[in-house]
């Protein structure tokens, strides 16, 4: 049975639906993401799960009992909020505590399972300090010790990580992982980075406008989007008219706008003469110079011109336009030292990409 | 530029800045120096004097009228500790100014809180409705208060019918140390909810959802989170509420009984009575002195919870 499950649930504000109809089930230990851009209910659906909204419609279920009707203290739920929400006039130690003294644990069990959580967010030598002295990693840290003292069933996080810088919030995912592993808490987090995302969770809900998109492993997730939106949400990728040419078991064939015949993965579902889109990943494109001689059947090839280079330090991203005006982005990494590019603006070229790569959206 | 800045304090002073903060708080200060300060040392040199004959002071040097005595003396002072009649009359002033405060935090918490978890488009109105009784004359509305407190009214036919009930003889609700603190109260209730809601107002919801979250139920989300983020507010309103409930001499004037002498009924006497001013000024400066002892232990005490919490 899994450890929450989310039926059908719709949540309507006013003639504004911000969830609807999100059905999912989160399985226990497991680091479960939901991803979505801004607006899209997130935040809705964690309140929900957390007891301080209820659904319209539909119901939640931990360990298969209904959680309709039980407000949020007596859910053994805890939430990491975006603003962290320390207690001002608490100590770093006497926040952690909190949980436990609303649980009634034994004084002597308090002070050895605060020390426990602060060790392992290792903030031991701040507990005397209140959570203005802190830094933002610091409060971070604290509301997640906080959050997991108390060994909830579920740890709700909302965007924790919104507020620190580039540097910290790398170093927090690591923190993340590994506090999630060593803890085995089951952890429902947000966020609109698909970076963070994928850089942290076992599985990814991808929502929109209030309904799950597609719900999948990040590296699923990453090279097999199943529709338009979650193909452009999650990374970059190249996107190009096509039409099916043949769909069998082993391959897909299709007729690219600009590129002629190309060869894809299989997709059962769909037949011959469906419409729709290409999408392969720039760094998935292969870049050579010059025009080379097509390799066969089943070596997608395509002549080009480049057009840009954009320099991000350990790649660069060529921008090739083909002979019918349609652009592609290829990606190449920079393992000559000192050297920013390996083609000039107007440099002729070959961009070829493995049959096993690329995906056809149809909608 | 370079040589302006270091030839010394004169030209720093002239600096723009340095300049227009002098102008802007040169004014206020000087206000306070002269009709705060300057005032209170003539108390404090007051009640080291002898009264004049027909009021006032006698003269410091020189000779005084017949009968009076010049120069400074410690014997205010003397006589105020002589009489245990002044220390009993200190400890009920006291003693009402703490009920009344205690009685004005228990109103106006409720309605602070009310307030400032109002939304946001209907609180400026009631804070205007609190304020509101300012606007008609303090006395005025301590007279209506006498009206109705008053022996042939409603509330105390209610009142001693009630007591009747119970077998117990009527009892008068105007000029007693009843009708004091209903008064005290009445008019300093708004000092006490506006302190409270500026501080309620500005707590930060999301620390009541952490704390629900996190298991507390109502009354611990209460005892834990908003009442100690409140200390402030309710120190504030207490000050606000306590200082001048102390000195106050028209309440007890009008709707105290023969017994309700308090300080302020007192050195008012002192001044406007018996015309000894400088056994006034004594009495002025020792409550002077218990406030700023109070206020003293009110801040230790406050250090004392803090270190404790750490
Ligand atoms: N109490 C409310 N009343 C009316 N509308 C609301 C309310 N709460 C949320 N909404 C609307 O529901 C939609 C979803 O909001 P939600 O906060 O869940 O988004 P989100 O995915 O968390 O976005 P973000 O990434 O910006 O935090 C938004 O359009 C928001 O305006
Ligand atoms: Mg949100």
């Amino acid at each position: 049975m899994a450890l929450l499950e989310i039926r059908n649930v719709v949540r309507r504000f006013a003639d504004f639906t911000a969830v609807d109809g999100v059905s999912l089930q989160v399985e226990a230990g497991e680091f479960f993401t939901l991803l979505g851009p801004s607006g899209c209910g997130k935040t809705t659906l964690l309140r929900m799960i957390a007891g301080f909204d209820a659904p319209d419609e539909g119901e939640l279920l931990l360990d298969g009992q209904s959680l309709r009707g039980i407000p949020p203290e007596h859910r053994p739920i805890h939430t990491v909020f975006q603003s962290y929400a320390l207690f001002p006039h608490l100590t770093v130690a006497e926040n952690v505590a909190f949980p436990l003294r609303m649980a009634k644990v034994a004084p002597d069990d308090i002070r050895r399972r605060v020390q426990d959580a602060l060790e392992a967010v290792h903030l031991s030598e701040k507990q005397r300090h209140l959570p203005h002295e802190l830094s933002g990693g610091q409060k971070q840290r604290v509301a997640l010790a906080r959050g997991l003292v108390n060994r909830p069933r579920l740890l709700l996080l909302d965007e924790p990580l919104g507020a620190l810088d580039a540097k910290l919030r790398e170093e927090m995912q690591m923190e993340l992982i590994n506090l999630q592993k060593n803890v085995g808490i089951t952890f429902v987090f947000v966020t609109h980075s698909q970076a963070e995302a994928l850089a942290l969770s076992h599985r990814i809900a991808v929502m929109n406008r209030g309904h799950v998109e597609q719900l999948d492993e990040p590296s699923r997730l990453y090279s097999f989007p199943r529709n338009r939106f979650v193909a452009d949400f999650i990374g970059k990728i190249n996107m190009l008219e096509a039409a099916v040419l043949r769909s069998t078991a082993e391959a897909l064939v299709l007729d690219v706008a600009g590129v002629g015949e190309v060869w894809a993965p299989a997709l059962p579902a769909v037949a011959a003469g469906q419409r729709g889109m290409f999408a392969v990943r720039p760094e998935q494109v292969r870049i050579q110079s010059g025009e080379v001689a097509p390799a066969g059947v089943g070596h997608n090839q395509v002549h080009g011109r480049v057009l840009d280079f954009l320099y991000i330090g350990d790649v660069t991203t060529y921008l090739v336009e083909l002979a019918n005006g349609t652009r592609l982005e290829a990606l190449l990494p920079n393992t000559a030292p000192g050297r920013a590019k390996f083609f000039e603006a107007d440099d002729p070229v070959t961009l070829t990409w493995s049959s096993q790569v690329g995906v056809f959206l149809d909608a | 530029m370079r040589d302006f800045q270091t030839s010394g304090g004169l030209l720093r002073a002239l600096h723009p800045a340095t300049l227009t903060r002098w102008l802007v708080s040169g004014p206020p200060t000087a206000f306070m120096l002269l009709f705060f300060l300057a005032p209170s040392l003539i108390m404090v040199l007051a009640s080291f004097r002898f009264p004049g004959a027909f009021g006032g002071l006698a003269p410091l040097i020189g000779a005084g009228r017949a009968g009076e005595d010049t120069g400074l003396t410690l014997e205010n002072y003397q006589f105020f500790f002589s009489d245990w009649l002044y220390a009993e009359i200190f400890v009920k002033s006291l003693v009402v100014a703490l009920v009344s405060t205690l009685t004005c935090l228990v109103m106006a918490y409720p309605l602070a809180l009310l307030i400032a978890r109002s939304p946001k488009r209907h609180r400026d109105l009631m804070v205007l409705l609190v304020i509101l009784p300012f606007a008609s004359n303090f006395l005025i509305r301590v007279y209506a208060l006498m009206i109705l407190l008053g022996p042939q009214q409603a509330l105390a036919s209610a009142v001693n019918g009630l007591l009747a009930l119970f077998g117990v003889a009527p009892v008068n609700l105007l000029f007693s140390t009843f009708a004091v603190i209903v008064g005290m109260v009445y008019v300093h209730l708004p000092f006490m909810v506006l302190p409270l809601y500026t501080n309620l107002e500005k707590h930060d919801p999301s620390l009541l959802d952490a704390a629900q979250d996190l298991g507390a139920n109502g009354w611990q989300r209460f005892w834990r989170v908003t009442f100690p983020l409140s200390l402030p507010g309710i120190f504030s309103g207490s000050a606000l509420v306590f200082i001048p409930v102390l000195g106050m001499f028209a309440i007890p004037d009008l709707l105290g009984g023969t017994r309700d002498i308090l300080i302020g009924n007192l050195i008012k006497d002192q001044f406007l009575g018996t015309r000894d001013w400088p056994f006034g000024s004594m009495l002025s400066i020792m409550l002077t002195l218990v406030v700023l002892g109070l206020a003293g232990f009110a801040a230790r005490l406050g250090r004392r919870d803090r270190n404790e919490e750490t």
